[in-house]
């Protein structure tokens, strides 16, 4: 059976850099194939700008398979589009419609500040995982991987809390703009295991002191990023991290 | 020495201990309110006991301040949200499937806020507070109330005002607990169910009062 294209409207957000002032700039599309991915259709509209001389649309990719956190992209008011646990690049265009208008805006929040178009800074999260989100114990050869007996829940939900990609979309769904669920999920895969215990104490409160200072917001419990996480990393570890940080207060 | 600062969470946490003081609060309050439904005087003695207790003359400036940190924090993080979501907002939003109160919950204590200046004008001014000031209270409080709730266009502001405060309770018990850090991927799910019992006995409990007398069931 023949599969009809989709003709769209598409309006995306353009932005010389954080400095200007950004607008929606309007752009047809037609004969999008509902088997290509949205990146896929993004990528069809640069090559036609391209063939018009005019500057193609910027905008964040890298693995497309939803496991390095490179694209974003809000797409008809929601990150990684009208979908749940996928990245934009895992997003189809069977889930539009033909004729369907879709705006496509950079995530937007202080702290991630628009470097062109669709491209926004999200260095902030590096700077919160450089404050802490590591382990510098002396571990000495490779052990052997059982040599520390460690439980299997614990285990699960340490791996799911490792699952983030840092891709910001949680901060981007936020009111607030809160990176709760980003700092949660690095300190929880850590503190849930024998070797991130170690140094759990100065690491939740380096990670929450460099995110408070990059000036993201405070949480209100609202659950947007666990909606929109494409991990779908849970608020479970907001309140670890609360909990690990008020009794690291305590110790001190 | 690390300068001192106040810290995302330890803010939220000062939120969510004011917070779950004026949920206990409530509680106190409804008990004292209920005894209208049993009769006039079980209720004009309550109101005696509530002027002249020792206890409650203590925890009146507790609460009052209790209050004010929980608005005053309120204030202070809402103003920091805004500024960390920055000046460009989104075209389209409020797609993601999230509870209405929970996005509302600085607008819902601003209504509640405003509604309970109203309550502490129309009752407390005239009861509590004029013996608290050496002056001889409104000596039959029970009368106060019940010509106060047989006018519908008070117990109609009175109960909207009690269901705007269902919405805020709805989403702060729960919540409470989740910045104290009491919670996992069990407990989330049956704290908000409690939560909203919580919110139910409480908000039900408190509109039948002016129901009560607006129907006329006192007499």
């Amino acid at each position: 059976m023949e599969k009809r294209g989709l003709n769209l409207t598409l309006k995306i957000w353009r932005q010389e850099n954080a400095k200007t002032k950004g607008a929606f700039v309007t752009y047809p599309i037609q004969n999008i194939s509902p088997d290509c991915s949205f990146l896929e259709m993004l990528d069809q509209l640069n090559e036609q700008l391209v063939d018009k001389i005019e500057r193609p649309i910027c905008f964040d990719h890298d693995c497309r398979e939803g496991i390095c956190g490179m694209c974003s992209l809000y797409i008809n008011g929601r990150p990684h589009g009208n979908d749940t646990g996928i990245t934009t690049c895992q997003l189809h265009m069977r889930r539009f419609k033909d004729g369907e208008t879709i705006w496509i805006e950079p995530w937007r929040s202080k702290a991630f500040p628009i470097i062109k178009d669709l491209v926004v800074d999200r260095s902030a999260f590096d700077k919160v995982i450089q404050a802490g989100g590591y382990t510098s114990v002396n571990t000495g050869g490779a052990p052997d991987g059982n040599a520390i007996p460690i439980k299997k829940e614990n285990a699960d939900l340490a791996m799911d809390a490792a699952a983030c990609i840092g891709c910001g979309a949680c901060v981007a769904a936020c009111k607030n703009g809160a990176a709760m669920l980003f700092v949660s999920a690095k300190v929880s895969q850590f503190a849930l295991l024998p070797q991130g215990r170690v140094e759990a104490k100065e690491r939740v409160s380096n990670m929450v002191r460099e995110m408070d200072q990059l000036g993201f917001g405070n949480c209100t419990n609202t659950k947007a990023c666990e909606a929109e996480c494409p991990k779908e990393i849970k608020i479970s570890n907001i309140a670890r991290m609360n909990r690990e940080y008020l009794i690291s207060a305590l110790q001190k | 020495m690390q300068r001192f600062y106040l810290s995302s969470i330890v803010k939220k946490l000062i939120m969510s201990i004011s917070g779950l003081f004026l949920i206990i609060f409530l509680l106190v309050h409804l008990g004292a309110n209920l005894t209208t439904l049993i009769s006039q005087e079980a209720y004009n003695e309550v109101c005696h006991f509530m002027d002249t207790n020792v206890l409650i003359r203590i925890m009146v400036p507790v609460l009052a301040l209790g209050f004010i940190i929980h608005i005053f924090m309120a204030c202070m993080l809402t103003l920091q949200n805004m500024k960390a979501r920055g000046s460009d907002r989104y075209a389209i939003t409020g797609k993601s499937n999230i509870s209405w109160a929970g996005k509302n919950m600085f607008v819902l204590g601003i209504i509640v806020l405003g509604f309970l200046a109203l309550h502490l004008m129309h009752f407390w001014s005239k009861m509590q507070l004029q013996s608290f000031m050496g002056v001889e209270a409104v000596t039959d409080p029970y009368t106060l109330v019940a010509d106060l709730f047989r006018n519908p266009l008070y117990s109609g502001i009175y109960i909207v005002w009690i269901w705007a405060l269902w919405f805020h309770l709805t989403h702060g018990f729960w919540s409470a607990l989740q910045s104290l850090g009491l919670n996992n991927n069990t407990w989330i799910p049956r704290l908000e169910v409690i939560g909203k019992i919580y919110a139910w006995i409480v908000c039900l409990a408190f509109t039948i009062i002016p129901l009560f007398f607006l129907l006329g069931l006192d007499k």
